[in-house]
């Protein structure tokens, strides 16, 4: 039997995560500095592994809700209460996922219809064009540049917009160029999705790492929380990226039609992990702000040590990647990854695994130990000097 | 100022450059900060968390409960520098409770320090009682696990 012809065309013709690959030419090596981590180097806050522990020994093992223990999202409903000033019902408006990578394929599969298209500035985290793909969806690449701060504008997407188009996914602060949409572009984009019909899917999970200024949700603009699909989760601010906890946030209809695909194939998030996450909200704040601001630290030594080599390098100011441009060295972002690797030891991701327009960027992701910082950006700017 | 300290708390050996990037101000500024740190004795010293054990040298360490009677003008100033001026004495705390000083002792075997307890420490002046614990094993010194058992185990590339 010939396997290969027993797969779905779709999936067939689906490429493999560009990061994947990479992934497995790293995996051998010994001495390897990485630079390449898409999730915190800290672990999760102790106070939150022990409430787990607790849990387990209270009995905590069985199916909760399929939306999710209740105590969560009544947690969930009072922090955007509270932070961003809008209010969801816990009862029918939260679902609780299995991160927000489940989050998103829910989204997809309840609201596309096969050929409508879903607008994806990119680079962009690599699963929003697969997700659309698997759902039947087309998706339409909006290229962002270092000119603009990789930042979306609603002239690029007036020139994509079709009677297809449906929804419109974004994710800012964005995963890989730390790069933040302020309040005044999102309020365009808000204007756009109304002018157009749009459903808009915000993909948050960096929202808490934002730094020089507070993240702006897209729901908490004014007409846009029917509209919008809020998509978040504990990985990335409270160093919970294992424990595969996310959510998703919106009106009654859309949740219900998400929380319907979720009870047939997921039933529910872990229970163990939900525990956990409810701790986290409740007494978790103070160990995230510290860990935003090493974050922080760490952004702005990176910036200062990738501008000094000479590379163009815009300042991110969310999320833990820098992007910094390697046109100057005349090869292809994998090209420098790869020769990186081999010669100085240094792992980081081609920008061409977000997309096109990521080709002649690499990501370097700074969710690691000032000291392997120190001793990436010693490396890099000995590799970079022979192209100088 | 406080994030330059909590900085070097964390890691002495960064570097003026380096600390002047972090915290997004320049070189000159941070240099002058951490050297009138230094003359204000705000910054006391710096110092290496050594695991001795694993380097192989034996320590005896053992924390000494002592009550003494405070002493007219200078309370219990006068009689806790005669403690911790003695090399042996690691830390000296004032406490409140049961007892009075709290004060940790080092040598080289068991016999060494009793000896030190009893013929230095409950000899002094003003020293009503002194009750020894010996110290069977450290887990976390000055907030940093002796022996953490956790390590990074994430792929070190991923999405």
């Amino acid at each position: 039997m010939n396997f290969s012809d027993r797969i779905s065309p779709t999936v067939a013709a689906m490429p493999t995560s560009g990061i994947r690959r990479f992934f497995d030419i790293v995996a051998e090596m010994k001495g390897v500095v990485s630079l390449g981590v898409g999730e915190p180097d800290f672990v999760t806050p102790w106070h939150i592994r022990e409430s787990c522990v607790y849990g387990l020994q209270r009995g905590y093992t069985a199916y909760t809700s399929n939306y999710g223990l209740l105590e969560l999202r009544q947690e969930i409903a009072k922090l955007f209460q509270n932070q961003h000033d809008v209010t969801y019902d816990p009862r029918q408006e939260i679902l609780i996922t299995v991160g927000v990578s489940q989050a998103l394929d829910l989204a997809m599969r309840a609201i596309l219809s096969p050929g409508e298209e879903v607008l994806i500035p990119e680079p962009c985290y690599v699963s929003y064009q697969a997700c659309v793909t698997l759902a039947g969806g087309t998706p339409v690449p909006v290229p962002t540049h270092i000119e603009n701060e990789f930042r979306v504008t609603v002239q690029q997407l007036e020139k994509l917009v079709t009677p297809r188009t449906k929804a419109l996914l974004i994710g800012y602060p964005n995963n890989p160029t730390g790069a933040i949409m302020p309040r005044p572009e999102l309020e365009a984009l808000a204007a756009f999705a109304v002018k157009h019909d749009l459903i808009v899917i915000s993909d948050e999970i960096y929202g808490d790492l934002t730094y020089d200024g507070e993240h702006t949700c897209f729901a908490s603009l004014p007409g846009m929380r029917d509209r919008t699909i809020l998509l978040n989760g504990f990985s990335k601010a409270y160093a919970m990226t294992g424990w595969r906890i996310g959510y998703a946030l919106s009106n009654p209809v859309f949740i219900g039609a998400m929380t319907k695909i979720h009870q047939y194939t997921m039933l529910c998030a872990p229970v163990t992990a939900q525990v956990a996450a409810i701790e986290a909200l409740r007494n978790g704040e103070r160990s995230m702000r510290k860990m935003v601001a090493e974050y922080n630290n760490r952004r702005r030594l990176m910036l200062e040590g990738l501008r000094s080599m000479g590379l163009e390098c815009f300042e991110p100011k969310g999320a833990f990647y820098i992007f910094p441009s390697i046109k100057s060295t005349g090869l292809s972002s994998l090209e420098f990854a790869e020769q990186l690797l081999q010669e100085q030891k240094v792992a980081l991701v081609p920008g061409s695994a977000f997309g096109e327009c990521g080709e002649g960027y690499v990501r370097c992701s700074y969710a690691t130990s000032t000291e392997n910082l120190i001793e990436a950006l010693k490396r890099i700017s000995s590799f970079i000097k022979k192209f100088q | 100022m406080k994030e330059l300290l909590e900085l070097l708390e964390q890691n002495y050996s960064l570097t003026v450059k380096q600390l002047s990037s972090m915290l997004g101000k320049p070189e000159d500024e941070i240099a002058a900060a951490i050297k009138q740190l230094e003359q204000d004795k705000v910054i006391v010293k710096y110092q290496t968390i050594i695991n001795w054990e694993k380097a192989g040298v034996e320590i005896v360490t053992a924390i000494i409960e002592v009550r003494i009677t405070p002493q007219r003008e200078v309370g219990f100033d006068s009689i806790a520098e005669r403690i911790y001026r003695f090399p042996e004495v690691r830390n000296v705390y004032l406490m409140s409770g049961a007892y009075d000083l709290h004060v940790i002792v080092e040598g080289k075997t068991m016999k060494e320090v009793a000896n030190f307890v009893s013929t230095k420490l409950a000899t002094i002046d003003g020293v009503i009682s002194t009750t020894s614990h010996f110290l069977l094993k450290k887990y976390k010194e000055d907030g940093v696990i002796i022996e953490d058992k956790e390590e990074d185990r994430r792929l070190a590339v991923s999405p």
